[in-house]
């Protein structure tokens, strides 16, 4: 329900959505409670999903989609609104969030080799194995193509499937969550996404095409096991 | 032929390049390729739908959200600053 709202709102267009943000602005400038029940309502689904992606409890997401708010608060004379509001938001929480990850996780700092390693260049969309091989009749052709999804509009919306998608997601690179979830979970465009995650054109392109490659092909060993489950 | 549309492109090859097709920023020549490959080819035409079914997948995955707890602590905090400000 609350995504098909925030939809709505984030389809309506280049010219409505300023003006009305510009007016929710204004109304929350003024401590109208309405406006900000409206703007946590339109983000808050993705702000939460972002934080999920980089702390290890929901508690603890909470918090840092809570402090967020209180930073936007504080910062809402400072937006002048050169990027969009969800934008500029969604940096925030990314700001909190890997502070607050790292605090928990400890993890390395963002080095050159780790950021390699994000990015994924090296790795093959699909296992190399799949292809045919210099020795056969025809190299880099299917040597075990896909097989067609039957059915996949129930398959793909079931219970079984989301847990697969989302441990498939949990799994990947975080560099290439954050991607995957403003794009295609989130449904936002190429370039509020590079805006958000302070990325370039390249960069977001591999992200997102590791990250993709990846669940395509967690799906793909899941139904390929529900079928010989059957 | 092939010198002028470029060298065939192979299975391997537009599983690589599908990110960029699908984002419409391949190459025209690259473009063009993939277009003749998928035509002649089931393998890689399973493989863009199985790609579109999990882009889709994904944009059905339901909404997160806050705890009704953590919303009214949200609203407090809201009121707090409203006052502090």
């Amino acid at each position: 329900m609350a995504e098909q709202e925030a939809s709505t709102v984030g389809d309506s267009g280049g010219s409505t959505r300023p003006t009305n943000e510009q007016k929710l602005l204004a109304s929350l400038r003024r401590g109208d409670e309405d406006a900000f029940r409206t703007l946590v309502n339109e983000h808050g689904p993705f702000l939460m999903r972002l934080a999920l992606m980089h702390v290890p409890s929901r508690a603890i997401a909470e918090e840092v989609v809570q402090d967020t708010w209180l930073a936007v608060l504080n910062g809402i004379d400072r937006f002048e609104g050169r990027s969009s509001l969800r934008t500029w938001i969604a940096s925030i929480l990314l700001n909190t969030a890997r502070t607050r990850g790292q605090r928990e996780r400890r993890v390395l700092p963002f080095s050159f080799l780790l950021r390699r390693r994000e990015e994924g260049r090296d790795e093959p969309a699909v296992d190399p194995d799949r292809f045919q091989s210099v020795r056969d009749s025809n190299p880099g052709h299917w040597a075990r193509p896909p097989a067609e999804w039957d059915s996949p509009e129930e398959r793909l919306s079931a219970e079984e499937t989301r847990r697969v998608l989302l441990e498939a997601i949990a799994g990947l690179p975080v560099r290439q969550r954050e991607v995957i979830a403003l794009r295609d979970i989130s449904g936002w465009s190429a370039a509020e996404t590079r805006e958000a995650l302070g990325l370039s054109a390249t960069n977001q392109r591999v992200l997102l095409h590791r990250a993709r490659s990846k669940v395509r092909a967690a799906l793909e060993r899941h139904f390929e096991e529900e079928q010989l489950v059957r | 032929m092939s010198e002028i549309e470029g060298p065939q492109m192979s299975c391997s090859e537009l599983v690589e390049v599908i990110t960029e097709y699908l984002e419409g920023t391949l190459p025209a020549e690259d473009r063009a390729r993939f277009g003749r490959h998928l035509a002649g080819c089931d393998g890689c035409q399973a493989y863009l739908d199985q790609m579109r079914q999990t882009i889709a997948a994904l944009g059905r995955l339901p909404p997160e959200s806050l705890s009704p707890e953590a919303e009214s602590k949200l609203l407090e905090a809201f009121r707090g600053w409203r006052e502090g400000g």
